[in-house]
């Protein structure tokens, strides 16, 4: 493309190559599309295809190194009366409703708290952000050493408050696994879900603060009737991410429980993990992906409609 | 639809001064319970399990596995723990095998997204609009549902066990980020500039390597940062796609051939943590007004 910008020299070739540049500049949709080749290209063979391909897997018996026949709907009926898979579901919902209900309220206190006036600000921003942007399976590890049945800091901590006399089985008891893994999932969540809201809080015209309160309202009612409808779109969103994480939760889940004890903690996508690739049922495992996909689209949808909101609240324009 | 990402100069609070027109209002007991106790609680236990790494992989196993004593602190500090990871373990390799595969795939996917965003934010071919809205969409999908299909594609095309399969996969979740992050930092670009230059006789080629991309530079740091830590942090596929130590990333490592036997080696293990953590931590520290504004961009979208 560059040889159109210098004078076209006069072997045939070039001038053929060039004046196909030279058009090739005139039509932009020639050229989008050609700037578009690499992305489209990879984004196709390696998202798109495989999008497909675990679709279609779900529906066939494949184990690894052998492809497998159309059993029409048999994983999914399988599945359905597997009690295994019912309790995954249950630990995905339970999982993901409590850790994002919790992610949001502190997150929201935290964004509050940081909107404030403080001194360093920038310096605690960069590093409450800390635990979201280091590898999830590694700080998963330092949880895994935290809740240790025999060694735990938090048991040492408590017996030495003299609340509990005995070290607590974090990961050894289904509901202590469960409130354990949320905690950590909570842990590396909130970071987000506060930096965020507060990118939008900041947004916010403090003259709406003033005149608020010369106008008597107290600081709930501000929080109420002020921050609130104006964070809205932005929660939404923020929310949908979250939601969207916390539903197809793979590592924190395999760091610290591998699903256990007794499949506490298994997840939709943990276990479609122990299904596909230690265990081989490749066809099964895409089945509980597969699944998984209706429950990510609700939450797309709710994000869209989160935005449509927000266009609306600044007067629809785009 | 406003400018999502903006320059970092403006992501800096851009009202510092008079933002909270109020609060001088507000007691300073009053401040301290609402505001000082509730931050340093949120501060202690968000940096809690860091201490707790950099704690553990300096003590000497007898006070690790002692409940007598100050377990906050180390009497008599070692580096056995690190002398063991660095010289005993593959983790040298695993270091190497992760800022490899990161650096590659960065470049890819980072080149990748220049063209695509542009095309699709300035060139504005037919159709655009809906690439763009697909792009975003291709962002949403988890490498969760992904990695099955993928693995059969992996084995199929003998890319098993070999970094490659990392760097061809990766870009499938930084291109859609990448893209997305720069078509918002080009939106902000004047048009008339390109105008002046394709009216000078200027190629495409030329606005977008001597007059987007050098405007662009703090929207391709950001998309950079971003697309490394994600690389950095990838956990699922890297487990699925490699089996043999030499080609195994940092976290697959230390979760995987770390933990052997019944006695865990926490010292180890959580050294093991630290490093692998620390890299992606002293970037961020460099860069944290870009990485902020990347993740706050693409979300405000």
């Amino acid at each position: 493309m560059r040889l159109a910008a210098h004078p076209v020299p006069p072997l045939t070739s070039l001038r053929l190559v060039a004046s196909f540049a030279a058009r090739l500049q005139d039509n932009r949709n020639a050229l989008g599309l050609l700037f578009m080749l690499p992305s489209a290209l990879i984004l196709l063979v390696f998202l798109t295809y495989p999008l497909g391909l675990g679709t279609w897997l779900g529906f066939t018996d494949a184990k690894v190194g052998r492809p497998g026949e159309f059993i029409g709907l048999g994983n999914f009926d399988f599945l359905w009366h597997d009690p295994v898979t019912r309790l995954a579901l249950f630990n995905t919902i339970f999982y993901t409703v409590v850790a994002s209900v919790i992610k949001f309220g502190l997150g929201l206190w935290l964004a509050l708290i940081l909107n404030q006036h403080l001194p360093f600000k920038a310096f605690l921003r960069a590093i409450v952000l800390l635990p979201f942007i280091v590898p999830t399976a590694l700080s998963a590890i330092a949880f895994w050493w935290i809740y240790d049945s025999q060694f735990s800091i938090l048991s040492w901590l408590l017996v030495k408050m003299g609340l509990i006399t005995q070290y607590i089985d974090f990961l050894g008891d289904p509901w202590n696994a469960r409130f354990s893994t949320i905690a950590a999932n909570i842990w590396r969540g909130v970071p987000f879900v506060a930096i965020t809201l507060l990118a939008g809080l900041q947004t916010i015209s403090p003259s709406y603060y003033e005149a608020a309160s010369l106008d008597g309202a107290t600081p709930y009612q501000q929080f109420r009737h002020v921050t609130l409808p104006l964070l809205t779109p932005i929660i939404a969103v923020v929310m949908t991410f979250s939601v969207l994480f916390t539903f197809t939760d793979f590592q924190l889940i395999y760091v610290l429980t591998r699903g256990g004890p007794l499949n506490a903690t298994h997840l939709m996508a943990t276990l479609s993990f122990q299904r596909a690739i230690p265990g081989g049922s490749l066809g099964e495992g895409a089945a509980i992906a597969t699944a998984m996909v209706p429950f990510l689209l609700a939450a797309i949808l709710v994000s869209y409609f989160g935005l449509q909101r927000r266009a609306w609240q600044q007067g629809g324009k785009d | 639809m406003r400018p999502e990402v903006e320059l970092p100069t403006a992501i800096t609070v851009p009202r510092a001064t008079d933002s909270q027109g109020m609060s001088y209002l507000v007691s300073l007991p009053r401040r301290i319970v609402t505001v000082w106790i509730p931050l340093g609680v949120f501060v202690i236990v968000l940096l809690f399990p860091f201490y707790w790494m950099v704690i553990t992989s300096i003590k000497p196993d007898a006070e690790l596995l002692s409940r007598t004593g100050n377990p906050f602190w180390v009497i008599h500090p070692t580096l056995a723990h690190i002398e063991k990871l660095f010289f005993r373990t593959g983790y040298p390799e695993w270091l190497w095998n992760t800022v490899l595969v990161s650096v590659v795939a960065t470049f890819v996917s980072i080149a990748c997204s220049v063209l695509a965003a542009y095309a699709i934010e300035r060139l504005r071919f037919k159709g655009s609009r809906y690439v763009g809205m697909s792009i975003f969409l291709a962002y949403l999908v988890p490498p969760s549902i992904l990695f099955i299909p993928l693995a059969a594609m992996v084995y199929k095309l003998h890319l098993f066990d070999t970094r490659l399969a990392l760097i061809l996969t990766y870009p499938t979740f930084l291109i859609p980020f990448c893209t997305w992050l720069l078509m918002s930092y080009f939106k902000t670009i004047p048009f008339e500039l390109e105008e002046c230059a394709l009216i000078d006789g200027a190629s495409r080629w030329q606005v977008l390597v001597k007059i987007v991309l050098p405007l662009a530079v703090p929207g391709l740091i950001s998309a950079g940062i971003f697309a490394f830590t994600l690389s950095w942090n990838e956990f699922i596929y890297a487990l699925t796609f490699i089996s043999s130590s030499e080609v195994k990333t940092v976290p697959i490592g230390v979760v995987t051939e770390l933990v052997e036997g019944d006695v865990y080696q926490w010292g180890s293990l959580m050294a093991g943590a630290l490093f692998g953590s620390l890299p992606v931590a002293i970037l961020y520290s460099f860069f944290v007004e870009y990485y902020v504004s990347g993740l706050t961009g693409a979300v405000k979208e």
